[in-house]
């Protein structure tokens, strides 16, 4: 594995450490003379354990592995020279389950598999079964439901670096990110009444328009939030034990990561410019002015700027979301596909008539197949559906991001001590829920 | 602040009044424009392209299973295909028993921005198995054996083709298969005894229990079990 070799100028590097952010340490002893000379290290106390290779078990119960993910590892020392990962703790058949219920019923699965990232899940299903039926939402929705994806891959990004800060013993980031999930989630609360399992969309539009002043309290969040992004960037960024415990770790090649079928931050951290926003885009993302930002090594470093870096950019797509946001009805004017509102279904014979119809039966999209994919905050986040011409699918396959970063784990460790094994494997932002699904 | 990041793609808006591109909007359920490599594929293989289908936008070949892993590393390593991403790969199994199942792969080519799946049938009653594309793709490898795991298909050529979200031990058969019962193949009391009668010590397979002493160190009554034939892992 080749070593990367990179200065990063260390502003806030505490005295007696190095800029990798270890201690100096050089025993000093006093001559006859007084002046002082260095003498060698004392020869280890340790027992010969040259060639004895140690087997160790990290998890599943373990608040560092971030869900209940298992890893064997064999030590040589300290230093990992296999890892075999365990998988499956969680699982619980979603898309099985899924193949029993119609599609308005199965959005309350997606909140369930990554739970970080709860109302884009439900937003990346619907335009997956959108697609199935082959219609479009109205413009008001389409915006809400950017909206939606990018405060939800903030939330994310900031789970992420609260938690990964807590693994590598930062302590205060973690506060300041939860404080603004926190806004976002107060903010999520208003609009579908739900904080995590959101279940927003339907399809054929969303599940509730957004109440007056809602935008009003977004503009706030979007205008105070540069600000902490600001605040934790001067925190680590150039922190001398930051750098220290994440530059040069973990790092995979572009075309390694290609290979290894690594999306996300994980991807672009690696030099691959692939965002699905911009390649295959969808919810009219083509039409948002961002960057996109790709690091050069694809360490952990790289991936901790790449999203620090999104964070930003995903403030930018919401302010734009904010000013074009139209007016108008929220759902489509179908009712073979959407309930009708409940004044007209308890007053209309046809509409109390769709009202039964799609309670009952569900809506039918045609045969037909189709995979959409959406950039997730973990990466491509893929729905395949295959319908049969009956109102629930045939099959129903969720393409979990974090599933495929994590299966690149054993060649990420190998190699690295222990202690960074919890800082690679809080790099991958991982989520059980969506990888053993 | 700046950050010392500077290499960034820049976005690229398009007005919002530019005409909608294909990919996302107005696409036509059967029939449309059809992605390019359909048809190098159709000069390149011939007969082993047995069927192209455009739906909803997004083209699906039907390929020959046996020829399967040339075609992948054809359009891995082309340079005017450059399918260098694999996106995923599952299968499905439809309602209708007699329908063969499909295995999929989903392809992406960043370079060109093109998107291709790819189906190889495989008729039930005759063993399920198709060449692995491990040697092309590493993400391959939890994917396949999550299809392995699901539906049972065998992948010739995996490394390691192993369950990987059901514990190693697990009787009841492939969960995603149309004949398997959304509650399970045993009934609630037998899963219960099986999960009470199961070995609480063997929690590690035999490859990790042969690294270093570890093996050697078991309880003499476990060492017995386990030179006795009884099968340990998750």
């Amino acid at each position: 594995m080749a070593t990367i070799k990179r200065t990063v100028e260390v502003e806030l590097s505490t005295s007696g450490m190095d800029a990798q952010g270890r201690p100096v340490r050089t025993p000093l002893a006093v001559a006859a003379d007084g002046s002082t000379v260095t003498v060698a290290a004392p020869p280890s106390m340790e027992p010969e354990l040259e060639g004895e290779h140690m087997l160790i078990n990290l998890g599943p119960q373990h608040p560092a592995t971030h869900g209940v993910l298992r890893l064997v590892l064999e030590l040589d020392g300290e230093t990992v020279v296999r890892c075999i990962p365990h998988i499956g703790y969680l699982h619980c058949g979603f898309e099985k389950i899924g193949e029993y219920r119609q599609y308005n019923q199965i959005v309350p699965w997606t909140d369930r598999e990554d739970y970080l990232n709860s109302i884009g899940n439900n937003v990346s299903f619907i335009l997956g079964a959108e697609r199935l039926f082959g219609i479009d939402c109205t413009p008001r929705a389409t915006v809400l439901r950017v909206i939606a994806m990018e405060l939800s891959r903030i939330a994310s990004h900031l789970v992420w670096l609260g938690t990964t800060c807590i693994d590598i013993g930062a302590f205060t980031p973690f506060l300041w990110a939860f404080q603004e999930r926190e806004n976002i989630y107060s903010l999520l609360e208003r609009w579908v009444g739900a904080r995590l399992t959101t279940s927003a969309t339907r399809v054929g539009g969303m599940a509730a328009d957004i109440p007056s002043g809602w935008t009003e309290q977004l503009q706030t969040f979007v205008t105070l939030f540069p600000k902490t992004i600001d605040e934790v960037e001067r925190m680590l960024t150039k922190n001398g034990i930051w750098v220290g415990r994440t530059i040069g770790l973990g790092a995979m090649t572009a075309d390694e990561a290609l290979n290894y079928g690594l999306s996300g931050p994980m991807l672009r951290a690696s030099g691959v410019a692939y965002d699905v926003r911009k390649d295959f885009p969808y919810l009219d993302y083509e039409t948002y002015d961002f960057d996109v930002p790709v690091g050069t090594n694809g360490d952990v470093y790289d991936r901790y700027l790449v999203r620090v870096e999104e964070l930003r950019q995903s403030t930018r797509i919401l302010e734009q979301a904010l000013r074009r946001l139209p007016d108008g009805p929220v759902n489509i004017d179908d009712h073979r596909v959407i309930l009708p509102p409940k004044s007209k279904a308890t007053s209309e014979m046809e509409s109390m008539i769709h009202h039964f119809k799609q309670v009952m039966e569900g809506p039918r999209p045609p045969i037909g197949e189709c995979y959409v994919a959406t950039e997730s905050p973990k990466g491509e986040k893929g729905y395949y559906m295959v319908s049969d011409g009956t109102a629930k699918p045939v099959r129903w396959r969720i393409r979990p991001p974090s599933y495929v970063n994590l299966s690149a784990i054993p060649k990420m460790v190998e190699g690295h001590l222990l202690s960074d094994v919890i800082a690679i494997n809080a790099s991958i932002d991982i989520v059980m829920g969506e990888i053993d699904r | 602040m700046t950050t010392p990041f500077t290499p960034m793609v820049s976005g690229s808006a398009l007005p919002i009044d530019a005409p909608a591109p294909a990919t996302s909007r107005n696409v036509a359920h059967r029939g449309g424009a059809v992605n390019p490599s359909a048809d190098a594929l159709r000069e390149k293989f011939g007969s082993a392209v047995r069927r192209v289908d455009v739906v909803w936008g997004e083209t699906s070949v039907v390929v020959d299973g046996t020829r399967l892993q040339e075609i992948v590393r054809w359009l891995h390593d082309d340079a005017a295909q450059r399918y260098e991403y694999l996106s995923d790969l599952t299968a499905v199994e439809f309602r209708d028993t007699e329908q063969p199942i499909e295995v999929v792969w989903h392809l992406r080519s960043l370079a060109y921005r093109r998107f291709l799946r790819l189906k190889v049938l495989l008729v039930k009653g005759a063993p399920l198995e198709v060449a692995s594309v491990w040697p092309i793709y590493k993400g391959a490898d939890w994917f396949e054996r999550e299809c392995y795991d699901m539906f049972g298909i065998r992948f010739a050529g995996h490394p390691d083709l192993r369950r990987i979200l059901m514990w190693e031990q697990y009787k009841e058969g492939f969960p995603l298969r149309k004949d398997f019962p959304l509650r399970g193949r045993f009934s609630r009391a037998e899963q219960l005894r099986q999960a009470l009668a199961a070995n609480p010590e063997a929690r590690y397979s035999m490859e990790e229990l042969s690294i270093a002493d570890a093996f050697e160190d078991l309880p003499q009554e476990m060492l017995a079990r386990l030179r006795s034939g009884e099968k340990t892992g998750e």
